[in-house]
This record gives structure tokens, sequence and C-alpha cells, in this order.
């Protein structure tokens, strides 16, 4: 947990906080809405004797206290996709509509990019970017599984995304859910701090500010850019929005999210950061016992 | 990161605008599914399909310019350039309720059975060949896979990959 302590002055109930990151967190399921209903899921569910416990903010997701999500009707017929509760928040701050076009920059194994797909009703294209070949074999077996037909895949490097195989079409929207030092999914995988230097902190967050940049370049004027981690480093975080609102023509703007959350930084140690990062969310696991998160929602300008 | 296999060819929509003569047609898949399952074509509207390597068929949704070199296109939905073509478990849980013909319902031993991968002795009626395999789940039936049945026997084309003990 000592990585951890450097945000002592940005948490509330910072005690509270860590006794959170040390707690396990239960399997979550969303509902496929591609292949089946919430109500049949939920009967599915009950017939295989597996308890759900129901998610208050989303209907499609139910927390499992005993299971794991593999071996069950549900899970084969792809009615049931393994993903946490702060996971699926990003894709819904997105809101991508049926018929548009949609960039998932990072996109494996393929959990948010899946949900796009059900949130158009798996209708519009969806184009999902990774560069790692074995995560993309893991992409493609849950697109399969789960039956959606929307989703191109390419292996890129997302700072590099090429539009030409698309005929040089821009997006309605992006989502960019980058990789990052995962601090929030300790909940999850304990040993996640480890490894952790603040020099790969750094690293990290210079690839990620070249993904954004690339998003909001290939999303068309009046579009919509969600960025997001599963941290709570502000190198990674505020620091990669301010160096967008720099580099790009875009505004971080506010939207509604019905989990308790605090504000994106203005200040980190010596460093300030445009004011409208406070649009951005932060969401610690104390705040609503769930994994830790941060998202942010972007528009580019219409002409 | 280019390499033929990951290459994406739009099927022609009829034989006249064929230039690979051993490439399905649009027209040729709509027939399979109608043919052989009796699913109507409109089922398919809206949809594209496409040639990845030799005889593997997907479907997608977008119509990118063709030849497109990417990881994947949609879901693969069918084995063509043999004999007897394949539908993909994928396919058949996705699109197989609209399917009318050859399709085998199986009670809940014989499904458990069936997604493991094991072969089984059934009584059949219908056509030799793939069949389409469902079972009851959530009170309604429910397309679960491909199966290939001959002489008195269903077998299971669930992939290695795919098999689970539920």
């Amino acid at each position: 947990m000592e990585p951890l302590d450097r945000y002592r002055p940005i948490i509330d109930d910072f005690e509270a906080f860590i006794d959170a990151c040390e707690r396990p967190l239960p399997s979550a399921v969303r509902v496929n809405t591609i292949k089946a209903t919430v109500e049949r899921v939920r009967t599915a569910l009950a017939d295989a004797d597996i308890a759900v416990e129901p998610v208050d903010w989303h209907d499609g997701l139910f927390v499992l206290p005993e299971d794991s999500p593999g071996a069950n009707w549900p899970y084969f017929h792809g009615w049931i996709h393994g993903q946490e509760e702060v996971s699926v928040i990003p894709a819904t701050v997105l809101d991508p509509q049926p018929g548009e076009r949609v960039w998932d920059a990072c996109a494996a194994p393929g959990s948010k990019t899946t949900q796009l797909a059900a949130l158009m009703d798996d209708a519009g294209e969806v184009v999902a970017t990774d560069n790692n070949l074995g995560r993309i074999s893991a992409l493609r077996t849950n697109t399969e599984r789960l039956g959606v037909t929307t989703v191109a895949v390419t292996h890129e490097d997302g700072r590099n995304h090429s539009l030409k195989p698309f005929g040089g079409e821009g997006y309605d929207r992006a989502l960019v859910d980058v990789p990052c030092s995962c601090e929030g999914t300790i909940r999850k995988n304990p040993d996640t701090l480890e490894d952790w230097t603040l020099s790969h902190v750094e690293g990290i967050s210079g690839v990620q500010k070249g993904i954004l940049k690339r998003a909001v370049e290939v999303t068309d004027p009046g579009g919509t850019v969600v960025y997001s981690t599963c941290t709570f480093a502000p190198e990674e975080n505020e620091a990669v929005l301010d160096y967008v609102l720099e580099e790009t023509d875009c505004e971080i703007v506010d939207y509604d999210l019905p989990l308790s959350h605090a504000p994106g930084i203005t200040e980190w140690q010596d460093e300030s950061f445009h004011p409208s990062v406070t649009n951005a969310k932060r969401i610690y696991p104390h705040h609503n016992d769930t994994g830790g998160f941060f998202c942010a929602k972007l528009e580019v300008p219409a002409e | 990161m280019s390499d033929q296999s990951t290459v994406f060819t739009r099927l022609p929509e009829t034989d006249d605008e064929r230039e690979d003569p051993e490439r399905a047609t649009r027209e040729e898949v709509l027939d399979f599914w109608t043919d052989r399952f009796g699913v109507p074509p409109e089922t398919f509207e809206g949809y594209t399909f496409w040639e990845r390597g030799a005889g593997k068929l997907w479907l997608y949704q977008g119509t990118p310019p063709s030849p497109v070199d990417i990881e994947g296109l949609g879901m693969t939905v069918l084995r063509t350039r043999q004999e007897h073509w394949k539908p993909t478990l994928e396919a058949v849980q996705r699109f197989g309720e609209h399917a009318s013909e050859n399709v085998i319902r199986l009670d809940e031993d014989a499904a458990r059975a069936f997604v493991a991968g094991e072969d089984q002795e059934l009584d059949w009626d219908g056509d030799w060949g793939y069949l389409i395999v469902t079972h009851d789940l959530a009170d309604e039936p429910e397309p679960v896979g491909v199966g290939l049945y001959v002489y008195g026997e269903l077998r299971s084309q669930v992939p290695k990959g795919r098999r689970r003990e539920v």
C-alpha cells in the first residue's frame, strides 16, 4: 500500500480509503443485451443456483458474491460478461448511439468494446484497436462469444491510429481507456503495487497523452471523447487532460455520474492544471465499495 | 503487420460479379441458410459478408473498402470451400433462433454433454449433416451450437476452447 501514501493530501478520509483498498472485491457480470434481456439472465442465473446482488445505479449489472462468472449456461451463451462495476462507467459516459462510428483506442480484452456495441444495439461500427496480438486474441474471443457483429479490430499503436482501412472516415465518438499503473485494481489484484515505480507512472503518462491526442484528432467536430484510467495517479489523469487541452482543440465537460465521487484536482505537488479538469471524476474504493477509477468527458467543438 | 492471412475480401453479390471461382457469393450464403435451416434471407439484411484466408466467412455491419487488412471484422459465420458448408457456433447462437429446419432440441443432460464436447447416440428422423442444437434456457429454447449428425450419433462440434462443464 506504500505507493498510495502520496495521495494522503488529496483523498478525504484516507484511513477509510486504505481500509477499502485492503478488502477483496467480489466478481460482477454485465448483461450482454445483444443476446439476452436482463430478465432472462436473472432467471437463468437463478435456475443455476447462482446468487446475485443488484447494482443500484445500473440494472444490467449483477454482483456475484460467491461465484466467478465462468462455467454456467448464461456465460456459455454469451449472455453475461465478467466486468466490474467501475469498468462499466466510461462506455455509459460516452453514450454511443445506434448507427454511429466509434473508436475504442485501447480495446483489448474487449469488455468495454463489447459494451459499446451493446449500447449501440449492435448497429453501426466500433473500430477496436490494440497494440498487443495476444490481447487482441482475447478481444476476438470475447466479441465472438458475445455475438457482436459491429466490431472491427486493428493491430497498431493507438498513437498512430490509421483511418486508411476505413476509407479515411472520422468518428462520432472515441473511448480512450488507456493502459495505466492500475492502482485502482488493488482489490482485485493485491500485488498490483509490487512493481510500482514513479518512473513507470511518468513514462506511461507520455503514452497516454499521445493516445488521447490522436483520439481528439480523429473525432469529428461536435463529437465526444471519454478518457479513463483505473489509477489514482494525477500524472496519468489530470496531467494528461491538461496536455491535450494545450495541444488540441477540445473541452472537458461536466457529466452526471450516479456514483459518489470527487472532482479532478487542479494542484498536484508543484504542478497546476487547467480549471476544467475538475469536471473529471475520481472514484475511490471507499466511496461506493468498488475499485478505483478516473473518468473525463471531452467534447470536440462543432465547426 | 501486413500478412495475407489477415486480409478480408468482401463477397461478390452474385455469380456474375465473381472473380475467384472458388469464392462464395452473398447469394449462395443466403441460400445456404435458407435451404439448410429455413433462416429467411432478410435475417442478414444490412450485413456484409467477407472471406479471410481460404473459406472462412465473416459477417459485419460496416462497408470498409475491400480488401481490408485488419485483425477482425465482425464475427465468423460460415466455413466454405468444402463439400458441406459448416456454420460457426457463434453464428448459430446469434441467428439460430430464426431457424425452422434441421434443429435438434436436447434435454438438459444431453445439452451438458454436448457443450463438454461429447458425442452421443440419439434418435433423429431428419437429414444427416450439420444441425443447429438447442436446449431450454430461462424457459425458452436457445441455440447452443452446431452438431454433426451421422450414423445415429450427434457429434459435438463445439470448438475445444469453448467447451465447458456447465
